[in-house]
């Protein structure tokens, strides 16, 4: 019940004298009331819970979230050991068991948990 | 679909899982307060992609669980009279009240409907002059707007067969409420991002400051999730404790300026019982004085009611993250969603609902210890579209 999803806003109208738009949620498609949020536009998306627009969803900050996301890592990438991405690709065991000098236990901070292969 | 499919990227979740990997080195306790978190999490097998030093408390953000017992049979009550069409949100009618619930009093012949929006119980008692309806308000601070714009329209339009009964809650009380407890192990908040759509993020600094908590606003996807966790974890680490947004695209600091004025019109604080927790200090809501006409607590007296919770049912410290569901003895055998006996069990957001739907076979199979770095295996990818 408390979940609150986006959807896109159709078209406007009015009814009993309350601002109210078509909303389509992914191919569903909803009356919402837009009394909260009196100039969202045609277009744009809300979150929106049992009927009612509650905020505007802001698509610059949207994005920018996910280059943030996509951005994270990038100097591990840069300056982190390539046997060991290289090893984590593939899926394969590292450091070489044959390798004198190569640490035993495998450096946790860059491979994933179900990825790490135990011997 | 925009904004859903991009926060469950698989790619990105492995960064952000990198990313927190990399920055602990203690163990740290985080609450997610909401429910609806709570089943992203369990759904997608967050906690058990998250280091084994970062622990996520499931916290008391169901609305439909905390609703007082009391309120409950109340509802049942009234939505037996039959000159009564009761509306609701579908997530009550199995929660269990005293011996029954609304699904029981639908078949034995009260006119219990469901609706999906408060607005259509407003044009069922619009197109039904002549019967009572009642819709059942209950909610966080998400529903409340919506709420209220039902009783504000009812009153403006002058419908006098409508009435609400109101069990409102809110989150920053109960947020003291559990760091003042004793037992208390929690070290951060992941705060529920909708309730800050509405009501900004002026309630938190305080609570944060106070206690020593970093507060992190948090969405409900799997990615808005990890990001939630990274911030907090982040600043554990540092030794800080401030509020963080990580919810911007849904989450302004001052909130919803139209919707809060309207629930200070319609509602006003007051100290409200949460099930299996107790009384909390101005936690709820109830409507204010102006509003009393359509308060279905005024206009059916309802007296004689005598609660009687089932003493197997541990919901309560599952609500308060003292127990995860599993380690109740009425998981899944006592306790099914088919005969609940706590309402953990039968609402969508229910951490114990969240356990037996994604956790159960996992949990009877496989010792509770081991299931932690085995069956998670690219959960994102696997997961239904919410
Ligand atoms: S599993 Fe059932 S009995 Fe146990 S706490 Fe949850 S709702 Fe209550």
């Amino acid at each position: 019940m408390c979940l609150a999803v986006p959807g896109r806003v159709l078209d406007i109208g009015e009814k009993d004298g309350t601002r109210m738009a078509t909303v389509d949620f992914g191919g569903v498609q909803k009356e919402v009331c837009l009394e909260y949020l009196p100039d969202l536009q045609v277009g744009e998306y809300a979150i929106v819970h049992v009927g009612f627009a509650l905020q505007r969803l802001d698509e610059e900050s949207a994005k920018q979230t996910l280059e943030l996301f996509a951005q994270l890592g990038m100097l591990q990438e840069e300056f982190g050991d390539p046997w060991e991405q290289a090893a984590a690709v593939g899926g394969d065991p590292w450091p070489f068991t044959d390798d004198p000098d190569s640490d035993p236990a495998p450096a946790p901070a860059l491979a994933a948990p179900q990825e790490e292969v135990q011997p | 679909m925009k904004y859903i499919e991009e926060f469950q990227d698989p790619d990105l979740a492995r960064r952000l899982l990198d990313d927190i990997h990399a920055t602990v080195t203690r163990p740290w306790a985080l609450m997610e307060v909401c429910g609806g978190q709570t089943h992203t999490i369990i759904r997608h097998g967050i906690d058990q992609l998250l280091p084994e030093q970062v622990e996520l408390i499931h916290g008391p953000g169901c609305p439909v669980c905390v609703t007082p017992l009391e309120v409950i049979d109340k509802a049942l009550e009234i939505a037996s009279r039959p000159d009564v069409v009761f509306c609701s949100f579908g997530d009550m009618l199995r929660v269990p009240g005293t011996g029954r619930d609304l699904f029981q009093v639908r078949s034995e012949g009260g006119d219990v409907r469901v609706v999906y929006s408060p607005l259509d119980a407003l044009r069922i008692a619009q197109e039904n002059p002549k019967r009572q309806v009642v819709f059942f308000g209950i909610g966080f601070e998400t529903t409340a707007p919506p709420n209220a714009m039902t009783v504000h329209q009812a009153k403006k339009l002058g419908i006098p067969n409508f009435s609400m009964l109101v069990s409102h809650v809110r989150v920053p009380p109960a947020i003291e409420a559990i760091m003042r407890s004793p037992s208390c192990r929690v070290q951060g908040f992941l705060a529920a991002g909708h309730v800050c759509s509405v009501m900004g993020v002026r309630e938190y600094p305080e609570l944060a400051a106070r206690h020593r908590v970093p507060i992190v606003v948090t969405g409900f996807e799997p990615l808005d999730i990890l990001e939630g966790v990274r911030r907090a974890v982040r600043q554990l680490e540092r030794g800080e404790h401030t509020v963080d947004n990580a919810y911007a695209r849904a989450v302004r600091p001052e909130g919803n300026p139209a919707a809060l004025a309207m629930l200070e019109d319609v509602f006003e604080v007051t100290d409200r019982a949460w099930r299996g927790i107790g009384v909390i200090p101005d936690s709820g809501w109830r409507l204010s004085a102006r509003y009393r006409d359509f308060d279905a607590e005024h206009r059916f007296s309802v007296s004689g009611i005598n609660t009687r919770e089932p003493a197997e049912c541990r919901s309560g410290e599952v609500l308060q993250g003292l127990l995860k569901p599993h380690e109740c003895e009425a998981f899944g055998t006592l306790c099914t969603p088919r005969s609940p006996l706590g309402a953990t069990m039968v609402s969508s957001e229910g951490a114990c609902a969240a356990y037996y739907l994604y956790r159960r076979l996992e949990l009877g199979t496989v010792p509770a210890a081991k299931t932690a770095k085995t069956a998670a295996s690219a959960p994102l990818e696997a997961s239904p579209v919410v």
